[in-house]
């Protein structure tokens, strides 16, 4: 990566008036505010969305029902799951709150293109949000509250299954994320396309804006087709419609298409940005400049671009053709290669690095290792014969919790940990950051490997219930979550430890492997920074 | 390496270029979404033209000379109407053996049950959904509303023939039997129409194809 600046920034804060409590954080225009709200914001959602798995956990631990009176009420909980941390926690962590912080400071700019608009982004964010938690205390299936359909969101089961209200708040919640989603990701766009400082050319640009621009571009294509898909589904369910209801000629499998177009790329706009944290993390802790910077940019941008033609592996079931399920087994196979272009790369970067445990690479080695493993099971999945067979089994659920979980909650503790000091200045004492992480590594996998020997032995997702032949496992399986659940403690211990401390972080407290132009500012960074620009000159190699 | 900036310079001239982008970037965002939407008539178009999902395809009678072969079909049939329309619903026979490209007529018993008049609609469906391609209908009561008075009774029929092409695509050349599914559903737009314009006007929405 291009490097080194300034330190002139250091001294704008003096120049500029600081806005009292409120003008700061509810009309806040300062994208490192805003990147501090959404990673507050998604702290709290994936608690409730943890609260949510620990519900299900619970009920999973035997077979029968012991917490759940109604089998519907336990499908409202893991819908809730899905939605609060896909949409509410893992996009808002890593899109809005690591790249509102550190896209801006990476590429030399003094904020975000169109901060005011940023700021709708977030609140429109909260506001899906609430949306989403009113869903769960109004009728959704009949005799229960909360909607029931599962992420995705099918229907009928989500139109003629669901007559009361909730839904509509779900569908409601996730129209308000996804607009703000897409106005983030115009707002990404332009900031990385227009405001890059002098001389910082796209292919000097350091791997994270990469992701970020790649997974702007993925927002921008494929949420407003959700979009359209779910306001179908509203008129569906309220105006008479008949998009995909048979009675009128319509076709509940052309939702599928429409969500899974969506929804794909989906998956990668959440592990893209967790692509580019985990480069930067890398490089650091082993000293050296990331191995095939150029390769490792366009990978992401393939990855993007093959993400939006292998939609149809999520529907092996509904009757294609050979020929057609030919296509998205091939096509699906195919993102193995950039990817693998990805995990040789990040290997290639500590060989021969002078490499250094700290907490954040402990996360990030760790990553790679897990989401290696959601990987492979991803390529078994990708064949269509297989999944028929496995097809809405655990063995899906390990898969997405390894890539998703393991993949891109582990990158997000891994930011927290390599950010923490430059975003507040406190350092989280290192013994606190590697005890969460091993924690979390031996609960999730001993939560989520099991879950691969129930789906091939045939557990069904989304049942509240299970004959006793799959109890050992699944017992085994809510041990892990506990195990992780208590990680979570040692990580919140953690945060008050650097608080309480009066140790202060240096501007670079990772040392000469941190190259990217955050680390040449003060820790925390002043509230404007870059107001001279910096100059971004070429460095021999350093790429 | 490090470089200052000496002095402070102007910010770059951005403001015109990252409107600009916006404006594309807004441009591109709906037009995804209209996409979506133009993705259900395509969708429609395109099952239609290949029958895709087990949508059989429509068109005139083979030619007798087209027709050939003793290769046949069993075709079974399904029938059902959907809760909320009191009607009965039966095929003359459960199942008709057909050549390939033979054309065959089967009519189907419709009731109306209840004491008042209901409008009704079928949609229809071919299984294994790869068959679609190869089923033609040549003519359909299914193409158009139906409205029963209370207690009538009528014989609609179907005319079909089984593609003699299915032996020649690898997905469906074993297959040596089918079924032909019909549900019944209570008409949407709630009005009951005349017999003769639902059997003849093609009502031009989407229901119609």
């Amino acid at each position: 990566m291009a490097t080194h600046a300034t330190h002139a920034g250091a001294h704008d804060a003096h120049d500029h008036h600081m806005p009292g409590f409120f003008a700061r954080w509810f009309l806040s225009t300062n994208h490192k505010d805003i990147g501090t709200l959404y990673l507050l914001f998604a702290f709290c959602a994936g608690m409730i969305g943890a609260f949510l798995s620990f519900g299900i956990r619970m009920e999973m631990e035997q077979p029968g029902l012991q917490y759940f009176s109604n089998p519907a009420t336990y499908n409202v909980f893991v819908t809730g799951h899905g939605l609060i941390m896909v949409f509410f926690m893992v996009m808002p962590a890593l899109i809005g709150g690591f790249g509102n912080w550190f896209v801006p400071l990476m590429i030399g700019a003094p904020d975000m293109a169109f901060p005011r608009m940023n700021n709708i982004s977030f609140w429109l964010t909260v506001a899906g949000f609430c949306s989403l938690l009113c869903s769960l205390f109004v009728e959704g299936a009949p005799g229960a509250s909360g909607a029931g359909t599962g992420w995705t969101v099918y229907p009928p089961l989500s139109t003629a299954g669901h007559p009361g209200p909730a839904v509509d708040f779900a569908i409601f919640a996730l129209h308000l994320s996804g607009a703000g989603s897409i106005l983030g990701a115009i707002n990404f766009i332009t900031t990385i396309l227009n405001m890059r400082a002098p001389g910082m050319t796209l292919h000097k640009m350091p791997l994270f804006a990469w992701a970020e621009l790649v997974t702007a571009f993925l927002l921008l294509l494929s949420l407003p087709v959700l979009a359209g898909a779910i306001t179908m589904l509203l008129t569906d369910r309220n105006f008479g419609t008949t998009f995909f209801d048979p009675a009128g000629g319509g076709d509940p499998i052309l939702y599928q298409h429409l969500f899974w177009f969506f929804g794909h790329p989906e998956v990668y706009i959440m592990i893209l940005p967790a692509f580019g944290i985990v480069s930067h993390i890398i490089a650091t802790f082993s000293r050296k400049p990331v191995f095939g910077y150029l390769a490792m940019a366009y990978a992401m941008v393939a990855i993007g671009v093959v993400g939006f033609v292998v939609w149809a592996h999520h529907m092996y079931t509904v009757g294609l053709s050979l020929q057609t399920q030919s296509y998205f087994v091939f096509a699906t196979m195919v993102i193995a290669v950039p990817t693998g272009v990805k995990i040789f790369s990040w290997i290639a970067t500590m060989w021969g690095g002078s490499i250094r445990f700290t907490a954040a690479m402990h996360w990030a080695v760790g990553f790679i290792f897990l989401f290696t493993v959601g990987g492979v099971t991803g390529v078994v999945l990708a064949n269509s014969a297989v999944d028929k067979y496995l097809h809405d089994t655990y063995y899906v659920v390990a898969h997405f919790h390894y890539v998703l979980s393991l993949g891109a909650v582990f990158v997000i503790f891994a930011g927290v940990y390599y950010w923490f000091p430059k975003m507040t200045g406190r350092i989280i004492p290192e013994w606190a950051g590697k005890l969460h992480f091993w924690l979390a590594f031996i609960g999730a996998n001993i939560l989520f490997f099991p879950m691969h020997f129930l789906g091939l032995a045939g557990m069904p997702r989304r049942y509240a219930d299970y004959p006793e032949a799959f109890a050992g496992w699944h017992k085994v399986s809510t041990y892990g979550g506990h195990i992780f659940g208590l990680g979570m403690f040692v990580f919140v211990i953690g945060v008050v430890l650097a608080f309480r401390s009066k140790e202060r972080a240096a501007d670079n407290p990772w040392g000469e492997g941190a190259t990217t132009l955050e680390w040449t500012l003060s820790s925390p960074p002043p509230f404007h920074q870059f107001e001279t620009l910096p100059r971004i000159i070429d460095e021999p190699g350093v790429h | 390496m490090t470089a200052l900036s000496p002095g402070p310079s102007p910010r770059p001239p951005t403001t015109r270029g990252a409107a600009r982008t916006a404006v594309i970037c807004a441009g591109v965002a709906f037009g995804m979404v209209g996409l979506a939407y133009a993705s259900v008539p395509l969708y429609n178009a395109f099952c239609k033209a290949t029958g895709y999902d087990g949508t059989p395809r429509q068109g005139p009678a083979l030619s007798v000379a087209a027709a050939h072969s003793n290769d046949s079909m069993v075709v079974h049939f399904d029938t059902n109407v959907a809760p909320g329309l009191p009607w009965k619903f039966a095929p003359e026979a459960n199942q008709v053996e057909a050549k390939l490209g033979e054309t065959k007529t089967v009519f189907f018993r419709v009731k109306n049950a209840s004491d008042k008049p209901t409008t009704g609609v079928a949609t229809f469906n071919v299984q294994p959904g790869l068959m679609g391609g190869y089923f033609v209908k040549v003519a359909c009561f299914c193409f158009n509303e139906q409205t029963l008075q209370p207690g009538e009774t009528i014989d609609v029929p179907v005319v079909f023939y089984v593609d003699p092409a299915v032996r020649d695509d690898s997905n469906t050349a074993h297959l040596s039997e089918m079924t032909l599914s019909y549900t019944y559903f209570a008409s949407k737009n709630g009005q009951p129409v005349t017999a003769s314009v639902a059997n003849t006007a093609p009502s031009g929405t989407k229901r119609d194809f």
